[in-house]
């Protein structure tokens, strides 16, 4: 296949899935819609996406052995089985009784499974696996599962969403649900979905997290950031990936 | 462990003009940033982009600390003879990276 018939195709299947995800009275928008159209097309070429780079690393690291165990992922998890698991995060791990995100897994892998050190927050390598991991569910949508021991945390989540902070006193929602689609400063507010994450951010210059980007937000508001390991984080993303049911994943996304 | 993105058509007509692309992962880190530290960051950028077709220069670009990172670059060169083309980014900390593609042309 050519690589032009392969973006054509790729754009195709972001219409279709936004089409479906959409019934008449859905006005749910992934950010990718509110992108300008140079943009959408540097998201959609995979030899222009910047990101890409990022799961190419991402597939490397994926067979390099680490640890003392001396195992590479590849050594315990076929790559095809990673489909749709990041479609499904947060979730709780087994023998747990509190959810993780897909990075807090792979961190377990890391420190449980192949006996290294966790990687910190925002780590390059990290953010690649992710990338490797969470690309395996491009145009999936997005699934929460059922498990109701989630039901608390993701209301937590909500709460926190709707909670005015910081020296602006606002909320995520007066942004993202109430002012969506009008301008702040130069950005159009998007309604602020996580289906691209981590994304290549131009401004950041290279991949980030979801954590990042909602450190981001409340930095703008002039509220305190909740610590990287804060529970928080979690709870907003369990809340989010809920509101953004059925959006199709998009790893790795661009945004400005 | 180098790391590049390559998009050039395996195959192209003798005379056909075809578009070239290529991005590689690359801090470009400019020099005049502070480190947490208080202390400048010290440059790391690509220097210097060429493109050669069975050993001819077909294309040659220098780089400055305003190109963001993760570098792009895309040109167009007209397809002469079957061949390899090489592209050769060298820049500062002895930054050294040659990638080849094949190009049928007929
Ligand atoms: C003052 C308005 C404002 C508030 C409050 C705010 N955000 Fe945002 N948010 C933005 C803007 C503007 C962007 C897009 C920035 C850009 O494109 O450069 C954004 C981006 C996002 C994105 C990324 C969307 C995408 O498509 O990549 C998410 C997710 C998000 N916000 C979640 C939150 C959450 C959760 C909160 C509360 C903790 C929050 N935001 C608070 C304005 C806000
Ligand atoms: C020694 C074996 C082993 C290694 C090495 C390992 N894992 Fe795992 N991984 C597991 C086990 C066991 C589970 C839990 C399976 C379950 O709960 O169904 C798991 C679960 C996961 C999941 C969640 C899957 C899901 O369906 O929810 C992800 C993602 C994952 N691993 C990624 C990684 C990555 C990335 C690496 C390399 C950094 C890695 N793993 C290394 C054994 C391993």
């Amino acid at each position: 296949m050519t690589s032009r018939a392969a973006i054509a195709l790729l754009i195709a299947a972001f219409a279709a899935s936004y089409a479906l995800a959409q019934g008449s009275d859905d006005k749910r928008r992934s950010g990718y819609q509110d992108m300008g159209e140079a943009l959408q097309k540097m998201q959609d070429d995979d030899s222009a996406n910047p990101g890409m780079l990022f799961v190419q690393l991402g597939r490397q690291l994926w067979d390099k052995k680490a640890g003392s165990a001396d195992k590479a992922c590849a050594d315990c998890h076929a790559i095809a089985v990673m489909k749709g698991v990041a479609a499904r995060y947060p979730a709780i791990p087994q023998g747990a009784d509190t959810p993780i995100d897909l990075e807090g897994r792979i961190n377990l892998c890391r420190t449980e499974q192949q006996r290294g050190a966790p990687f910190p927050p925002e780590d390059q390598e990290l953010l690649a696996l992710e990338a490797w991991v969470a690309y395996q569910s491009r145009g999936e949508p997005i699934a929460p599962p059922d498990d109701p021991r989630l039901a608390p945390f993701r209301a937590q989540g909500e709460a926190l969403f709707r909670l005015r902070r910081g020296q602006l006193d606002l909320s995520c929602a007066i942004c993202h649900d109430d002012n969506a689609g009008k301008k702040l400063a130069g950005a159009t507010i998007p309604q602020g979905h996580p289906n691209g994450y981590p994304v290549y951010r131009l401004e950041w210059q290279t991949l980030g997290s979801l954590k990042r980007r909602l450190r981001n937000c409340l930095f703008g508001i002039r509220a305190e950031t909740p610590a990287w390991s804060a529970p928080d984080y979690v709870a907003l993303e369990l809340y989010l990936m809920q509101r953004a049911r059925g959006l199709p994943i998009e790893v790795p996304a661009v945004r400005p | 462990m180098s790391n590049v993105l390559i998009n050039a058509p395996k195959t192209a007509k003798s005379g056909e003009l075809i578009e070239l692309k290529a991005l590689i992962m690359h801090p470009m880190e400019t020099g005049f940033r502070p480190g947490t530290n208080g202390r400048i960051i010290p440059r790391n950028i690509i220097q210097r982009f060429v493109a050669t077709w069975n050993g001819e220069e077909i294309f040659s670009m220098a780089f400055s600390p305003a190109i963001a990172a993760n570098p792009f670059v895309s040109f167009f060169v007209v397809a002469r003879q079957s061949g390899t083309v090489e592209l050769h980014w060298t820049g500062d900390e002895g930054f050294d990276v040659k990638e080849q593609v094949a190009i049928a042309v007929g």
